[in-house]
C-alpha cells in the first residue's frame, strides 16, 4: 500500500517539509541543513545512523531523510536499509550523499529503495529536486 | 572614501584567493547561502572546518607516528574524513593535497604519506590565516550586500 509520507498542515492546505539529515560531520551538516532551510524545509540534523533512528522510533513527522553514505559505525546503505525494512519507516523517501562517484556504490543504494543519489558538495539545486521526492 | 577603499581591498583578496587556487567555486556557493537571517554562515562554517580538521590533522599525525605494521586503513579513514570537509567549504589546496596522500596510502608508501601529510598541514595553516584575514577584513567593512559583490 503505497501511502505517501504526508507533511505537517502549517497554514491554508501549505504543508511544512521535515526532513533529517543525517551526516557525521558538522561543516557538512551545516551545509545541508541551510540548503534545506532555503528550500523552506524544516530540518533536523544528527551526527550517526543511530541517532536517526532513535528519532524515527520517537515518531515525529519526518517526510524525507537525506544521509550521508560514508559514517563510522552505520553507513547511509544500512539505515536506508534499516528504513526500508521497517514497516512503519519504509515509506519515508531516503536520498543518500556521497563525496566518492562509486557506480557501485551508487546502484547498490537505489536498488535498496533510495531515492536519489546526490554527489557532494551539494548544490542548492540538488536539493530544490528534492521536493518531487515528496508527496 | 576609506570605506569605499576596504571594500576593494575585501575584492582583490578574495579574487586572489580564487585565482591562485586557494579556493574553488563551493566557496562563492557558501556565499550565496548566507543572507539576513545568517548573516555569518560562512564564516561560521569555516570555523566549524577548522575546529574539526586541526583534530584530525592530530589524529593523523599520531596514527603516523605508531610503530609498524602501519595501519593505512585507518589513515585513508581520517584523510577521508579531512577531504571530505575541505570540499565542503571550498578549500581546493587542502583538499587535492589529501587526494595526494589517499593516494599514497592506497599503495602503503609510509615515507610519501609522512612528507604529503607535511605539506596537507602547510595548506591547511596557509588557508587557515589567509581566511582569518579575509574576514576580519570583511567585519570592518561591515555587512555587504550581495549585489554589490565586486571585483570578479
Amino acid at each position: 500500500m503505497a501511502t505517501p509520507a504526508r507533511g505537517v498542515p502549517v497554514a491554508a492546505g501549505e504543508r511544512e517539509i521535515h526532513v533529517l539529515a543525517v551526516d557525521d560531520s558538522s561543516v557538512d551538516r551545516a551545509v545541508i541543513a541551510r540548503l534545506l532551510r532555503n528550500s523552506k524545509c524544516r530540518v533536523t540534523a544528527v551526527d550517526s545512523g543511530k541517532k536517526a533512528l532513535e528519532l524515527l522510533g520517537l515518531e515525529p513527522k519526518v517526510n524525507m531523510i537525506i544521509t550521508d553514505y560514508w559514517m563510522p559505525d552505520m553507513t547511509g546503505y544500512d539505515l536506508l536499509k534499516r528504513v526500508k525494512e521497517s514497516s512503519k519507516l519504509r515509506e519515508i523517501p531516503v536520498v543518500i550523499m556521497s563525496s566518492e562517484n562509486v557506480p557501485n556504490r551508487i546502484n547498490r543504494c537505489l536498488e535498496e529503495g533510495a531515492e536519489d543519489f546526490l554527489l557532494k558538495p551539494v548544490r542548492q539545486s540538488d536539493v530544490t529536486k528534492l521536493s518531487n521526492w515528496i508527496r | 572614501m576609506e570605506c569605499s577603499s576596504l571594500h576593494r581591498q575585501l575584492a582583490i583578496i578574495k579574487k586572489n584567493l580564487f585565482d591562485q587556487g586557494f579556493l574553488d567555486e563551493q566557496f562563492y556557493q557558501l556565499e550565496e547561502l548566507q543572507d539576513d537571517a545568517s548573516p555569518n554562515f560562512v564564516e561560521e562554517v569555516v570555523t566549524l572546518f577548522f575546529r574539526d580538521s586541526s583534530r584530525l590533522l592530530t589524529n593523523i599525525e599520531q596514527a603516523l607516528r605508531e610503530k609498524h605494521p602501519q595501519d593505512f586503513h585507518r589513515l585513508d579513514v581520517l584523510m577521508y574524513q579531512l577531504k571530505d570537509s575541505a570540499s565542503s567549504i571550498g578549500a581546493a589546496k587542502v583538499k587535492n593535497e589529501c587526494t595526494v596522500f589517499r593516494e599514497l596510502c592506497d599503495k602503503e608508501n609510509l615515507e610519501g604519506c609522512l612528507r604529503s601529510f607535511q605539506k596537507v598541514k602547510k595548506e591547511h595553516a596557509i588557508l587557515r590565516q589567509k581566511l582569518e584575514n579575509y574576514f576580519q577584513l570583511q567585519r570592518q567593512v561591515g555587512p555587504v550586500e550581495k549585489a554589490t559583490r565586486s571585483g570578479n
